[in-house]
């Protein structure tokens, strides 16, 4: 019986790609190891291998196909004596390809998560009459590193793959063709060594954006992050600045395990002396990143793997910077504020879709920066809802939510008709398995069910 | 044939006085400190740089206006050698408005990017990316600068210190390596911290050349830092020098070092003392007279008292200063 050949899952977080080229045709023999096509996802285009030995069959999807499910059949493959018309198999073992290196969990999704039905306030600091264009997270990024990198000499990309392999999340995508070695560094595995390197430069005066593949692997580089970059402004009496970025994507991807997931948001934002971002809309990930940049102190930049091939308007403006330290009513409502940011904004509107179809009015604020913390505008928005839930993936001990709730307590606790609601990543490692890790991570339900909770709903 | 009268080069003899006020100026600014700190006018940790004088003169006799430096705590000698004010060291480790950090940072961080002084660092270890970092800086501004790093027998052990050695040989990097092996990581000797006890072959895995000197002979000093800073200066990438020295005192104030013979730090103390040595050796070549360097040491004394004076005097920061210079 004829078995199926189906679409791979070249990275841990990849749901479709394109059939680039088929290797094969009808008819040729394969054996284990053959390469069959070239699938691309949105980072890389990647070599496809034959597991099975046999001939093909039909090739079921056409070179150039582009949206290809994961698992979709692609092309069937026959057993001596088979021809083409030979029933298929339906459960099939997927002819999986590894990923390769599990330190470079490869492409987000490829396909720009559709807009959702919550319609989103305008930032009501752009011009009126805006052009605005849709951005991938990704592209949005890039291009505030490529703008501030033209603007600026001074201002130099360093971190592991950062160059030649144009990212291993692709976000460095062409700048080494246009800023050349000297600004667009590749570093060794060595992230204590390189976040302090980055740091001496900083002292000297340059800009450096250090990137670290994941922050979790920032952790080896924890003491010069807070130690040499956060303290030495006030240890110096004002004397020394340290204008550096340093960013990456953080939190849970997909299926990555414990040490590869971790969210940290608190960590960070409790340290005085850094400035601390965490976007969700490519806009702000662009504008605040570009800000950044140009800020003389230590940031840290907090991005989402999930997000960076998400898809949202962009402002087509020459010079697009946002401010640090300003929150954004992404959409006005009455009967409750939830405050979000990062990946967690993402999953509030999915959430407010619901419960606005349940009539609950939503308030949605999306922090945007972490420290300094907007609290002002949180707070004015409890003052006309007088509820709050808080939702983002980090631990709930310390959390920014939990920052922002004591915050409302101490500022507004006569407004308050219910106690704050908290949604945050369950008080665990991140488990592997894929019901366990969906179990771990904040979602929509826990969302609603907070809603709920402070609005005294069922 | 008698021995000349005068110095042969007196241009020269005025560098070598020099040498010798620079390390005299240490010792008694570090006694002081030290006896301050008795006092109860300095707190936290103080840790005394007695014994080492020779290496900071010696390398900033080498050094040009252009080339950083960086260390770790015990840095209260390298800056008074690369020109920072006694008065503005020791007002911040009595926590004063006066010191070089307003008395915010203390003994163990203190910067001045005036005198290219990038402190001052109190994580064992953690200088040494940064001064790798300095250097990093001078090669992508294309400038001619060189970064003179700072650190001891004990931040040797530490993994970031081999990343870095790695970097700066990857990249050519313009920077000085200086090992003060001073023979102990706080209390524990070479012998018992570290399976290889030459320093100065720390980088033969990463193909930096070492070199080792007699870091109680100034004039050693300057020698080999000349040296290092012309190999790294032509961009042949980063050198190691391992100073041979030896500290006097405790690792800070609160150290009673049982952990070695009390005849040890005296048998240095009366065959190797830095100062003494060199300026007997002054004395010998007629460089100097005993009047010319009793007159350095009642200069030196002067500077000490008044810095001791001042640390005293200078009121401690206002309260508001509690919330400035975090960011701006």
């Amino acid at each position: 019986m004829a078995t199926q050949i189906l679409m791979p899952a070249l990275s841990p977080t990849m749901e479709e790609g394109k059939l680039a080229r088929w290797l094969v045709k009808e008819g040729d023999v394969v054996k284990s190891g053959t390469i069959l096509a070239e699938i691309e996802t949105d980072k890389a285009t990647m070599e496809f291998e034959a597991v099975d030995e046999g001939r093909i069959g039909k090739l079921l999807v056409a070179a150039g196909s582009e949206g290809v499910k994961v698992n979709a059949p692609i092309a069937t493959l026959l057993a001596d004596g088979e021809d083409a018309s030979a029933a298929v198999t339906s459960a099939a073992p997927a002819a999986k390809a590894e990923a390769p290196k599990t330190e470079t969990p490869a492409a987000a999704p490829t396909a720009a998560v559709a807009a959702p039905a919550v319609e989103i306030a305008n930032d009501p600091s752009l011009p009126a009459g805006t052009e605005m264009v849709p951005t991938t997270v990704r592209i949005a990024l890039r291009d505030a590193m490529a703008e501030e990198m033209r603007r600026d000499p001074d201002v130099f990309l360093m971190g592991e793959e950062v160059a030649q392999y144009q990212g291993a999340y692709k976000i460095s995508q062409g700048l080494l063709e246009e800023f050349g070695d000297k600004r667009v560094i590749d570093t060794p595995i060595t992230e204590h060594g390189f976040a302090g390197i980055g740091i001496g430069a900083a002292f000297d005066g340059l800009k450096p954006i250090v990137e670290f593949m994941t922050w979790n692997f920032a952790m080896q580089a924890m003491d010069q992050i807070i130690n040499s970059a956060a303290k030495t402004r006030y240890m110096s009496g004002g004397q020394m600045s340290c204008p550096i970025v340093f960013r990456g994507p953080n939190g849970a991807a997909a299926r990555v395990g414990a040490q590869h997931s971790q969210d940290y948001a608190n960590w960070y934002s409790s340290v005085p002396g850094l400035k601390v971002i965490a976007p969700y809309f490519a806009a702000d990930a662009k504008g605040l990143l570009k800000a950044a940049i140009r800020d003389p102190n230590p940031v840290i930049f907090l991005e989402h793997e999930i997000v960076y091939g998400r898809t949202f308007d962009v402002p087509k403006m020459d010079d697009f910077v946002l401010p640090i330290g300003k929150a954004r009513v992404v959409k006005e409502g009455k009967d409750v504020t939830i405050v979000s940011y990062s990946l967690g904004v993402g999953l509030t509107l999915e959430a407010v879709e619901k419960l606005e179809a349940e009539g609950i009015s939503c308030e949605i604020i999306d922090l945007r920066t972490l420290r300094p913390l907007d609290i002002d505008t949180v707070i004015a928005s409890v003052k006309k809802t007088n509820r709050i839930v808080t939702v983002e993936n980090c631990w709930p001990f310390g959390s920014p939510g939990t920052e922002v709730a004591s915050q409302v307590v101490a500022q507004a606790f006569d407004y308050l008709d219910a106690p704050p609601g908290k949604v945050t990543g369950k008080d665990v490692p991140m488990p592997y398995a894929n019901n366990l890790e969906k179990a771990a991570l904040a979602s929509v339900d826990d969302v609603i069910a907070a809603v709920k909770a402070v609005c005294y709903r069922s | 044939m008698p021995e000349p009268k005068t110095a042969p080069n007196i241009a020269n003899a005025e560098a070598l006085k020099k040498m010798y006020e620079d390390m005299l100026l240490i010792r008694r600014f570090e006694e002081r400190a030290g006896q301050l700190y008795g006092m109860g006018l300095i707190g936290g940790f103080c840790h005394l740089y007695i014994g080492q004088e020779a290496v900071i003169v010696g390398m900033q006799a080498a050094a040009t206006p252009k080339d950083q430096l960086i260390t770790a705590y015990r840095d209260h000698g390298h800056m008074l050698a690369c020109g920072m004010s006694a008065n503005g060291v020791m007002a911040e480790l009595t926590g004063r408005e006066g010191g070089y950090s307003r008395g915010k940072g203390g003994s163990m961080h203190m910067f001045s990017a005036d005198k290219k002084f990038y402190g001052g660092h109190g994580i064992v270890g953690a200088q040494v990316p940064l001064g790798t970092g300095l250097a990093f800086a001078n090669k992508y501004r294309g400038n001619d600068g060189v970064c003179m790093t700072y650190f001891g027998d004990g931040a040797a052990n530490q993994g970031q210190v081999y990343e870095s050695f790695n970097m700066a040989e990857l990249w050519k990097l313009p920077v000085v390596y200086i090992i003060e092996n001073n023979q102990y990581a706080m209390g524990t000797s070479v012998a018992r911290h570290s399976a290889l006890a030459d320093f100065s072959k720390r980088g033969v895995s990463f193909n930096i050349p070492g070199i080792q000197v007699d870091g109680m002979d100034v004039e050693a000093v300057e020698a080999a830092g000349k040296e290092a800073l012309s190999f790294a200066r032509s961009g042949k990438g980063p050198i190691i020098l391992e100073m041979k020295t030896y500290r006097y005192r405790g690792h800070s104030m609160s150290d009673p070092a049982k952990y070695r013979p009390k005849e040890e730090a005296a048998e240095v103390r009366e065959k190797r003392d830095p100062i003494d040595h060199f300026g007997q050796k002054l004395i010998q070549r007629g460089v100097a007279t005993e009047n010319d360097l009793k007159e350095i040491d009642t200069r030196v004394k002067q500077v000490v008292i008044e810095s001791a004076d001042f640390a005293t005097t200078s009121p401690e920061p206002a309260l508001a200063e509690l919330y400035t210079d975090i960011v701006i």
